[in-house]
C-alpha cells in the first residue's frame, strides 16, 4: 500500500517537474532574466580587468573569490571528517 | 543532431536503472561511470566546458573510490 | 603484496603512465587561464595520479614513492591556507579582502589579477590533491592498521 502510493507520489512529482521544466528558456538564450543582470557587465570588462581570456576562470577565480574560498575550505574540511571517520582504530579492529 | 541530447538522456535512464537494481556492486559502480561520462558528455553539448571536464574528472575519482571500498564490503548486495 | 596489479602489463602500462598525468595535471593548472581547466581540475588530476603511483606500488608498509596520509593532508591545509593568504596579503597593500589588484607583483592591476587567479588556483589544486589522496589512502589501507 505505502508502495504504491510512493510510486505515485514519484510519477505526479516526476509530471510537476516535467511541466515547470517546459517553461524554463532554451539553452544559450541571451534575453533569459539570468544573462540579463551582471553577466553582461562580466563579459565586456573581464579581459580588460583580469588579463584572462578565459572568462569562466575570472568569474570564479576573482569575481567570486569568496565562493571559491568556501568550496576549498568545504573540501577540505571534508577531507579532515574523513580521517576522523576512517582513520581512527576501533577497539574491534585490534582482533 | 537533434538527437543526440535525447539519445545521451535515454543511455543515462538505463544506466541509473541497472546501477539501482543489479545484485552485482562491480555492475551497478561501471553503470555509474557510464552515467558521469555521459552527463559530462551532455555538459559538453551544451557549450559547458568547463564543467564538462570537471565533471569527467570527478567521474573517474569517484569510480576509484567505489572500487577501493568493493575491496572492503562484500561484493553482492543483498537486496 | 609487493605486485602492484599481479599483471606485469598493467603494472608497466600504469608506470609509464604516471608522470605522464603529473605533467598533463600541472598543465591544466597553468592554462586555465586561456582554455577549460583550472585548480580544481588539476589537483583531481593530480590527487588520481598520487594514488595511482600508490597502486602501482603495491601495499607495503613503507612506499618508496608517493605521500603518507598525514603529508596529503597536511598538504590539503596547506593549500587552504595559500588562499586564505593570499587574500588576506591584500590588506597589506591597503586592498580588500581577496583584491589581487593592490598586489605590487605586476605593473598593471589587471596583470596583477592575473598572477593572483594562478596564486589561489594553485592552493586550490593542492587542496583537492590532498584530500583525494588522503580518502583514497584511508579506504585502501587494511582493517586494523589504525592511522
Amino acid at each position: 500500500m505505502i508502495k504504491k502510493a510512493t510510486v505515485v507520489v514519484l510519477i505526479l512529482v516526476g509530471l510537476l517537474f516535467s511541466y515547470v521544466a517546459l517553461s524554463l528558456p532554451p539553452t544559450g538564450d541571451h534575453e533569459a532574466p539570468a544573462a540579463l543582470h551582471v553577466s553582461p557587465r562580466y563579459i565586456e570588462k573581464a579581459y580588460e580587468e583580469t588579463k584572462t581570456p578565459n572568462m569562466v576562470c575570472a568569474v570564479l577565480a576573482d569575481y567570486r573569490s569568496y565562493d571559491t574560498l568556501g568550496e576549498t575550505v568545504v573540501i577540505v574540511v571534508a577531507g579532515i571528517a574523513t580521517v576522523f571517520i576512517l582513520g581512527v582504530r576501533r577497539p574491534s579492529d585490534e582482533a | 543532431m537533434e538527437l543526440v541530447q535525447p539519445a545521451f538522456l535515454l543511455v543515462q535512464l538505463v544506466a541509473a536503472l541497472i546501477a539501482l537494481n543489479h545484485r552485482d556492486l562491480m555492475v551497478a559502480v561501471i553503470m555509474f561511470a557510464a552515467f558521469s561520462f555521459c552527463s559530462a558528455l551532455l555538459f559538453t553539448l551544451m557549450d559547458a566546458v568547463d564543467v564538462g571536464f570537471t565533471e569527467a574528472i570527478v567521474g573517474a575519482a569517484t569510480t576509484l573510490f567505489y572500487i577501493a571500498v568493493l575491496y572492503r564490503v562484500k561484493r553482492r548486495s543483498s537486496a | 603484496m609487493r605486485k602492484g596489479f599481479g599483471s606485469i602489463v598493467l603494472d608497466v602500462a600504469f608506470r609509464h603512465l604516471a608522470p605522464f598525468m603529473i605533467l598533463y595535471a600541472v598543465y591544466v593548472l597553468v592554462h586555465g587561464h586561456y582554455g577549460p581547466g583550472g585548480g580544481f581540475q588539476a589537483g583531481a588530476m593530480l590527487g588520481l595520479a598520487l594514488c595511482l603511483v600508490q597502486l602501482v606500488q603495491g601495499h607495503d608498509a613503507k612506499p618508496k614513492w608517493g605521500l603518507g596520509m598525514t603529508a596529503g593532508l597536511v598538504l590539503a591545509c596547506v593549500g587552504a591556507l595559500i588562499y586564505v593568504g593570499i587574500g588576506l596579503a591584500a590588506f597589506v597593500w591597503s586592498g580588500n579582502f581577496l583584491d589581487y589588484g593592490v598586489l605590487p607583483i605586476a605593473a598593471i592591476p589587471a596583470e596583477a589579477r592575473a598572477l593572483g587567479i594562478l596564486g589561489i588556483e594553485s592552493g586550490v589544486t593542492l587542496g583537492v590533491m590532498g584530500v583525494i589522496f588522503v580518502i583514497f589512502d584511508l579506504l585502501t589501507r587494511d582493517k586494523g592498521q589504525g592511522a
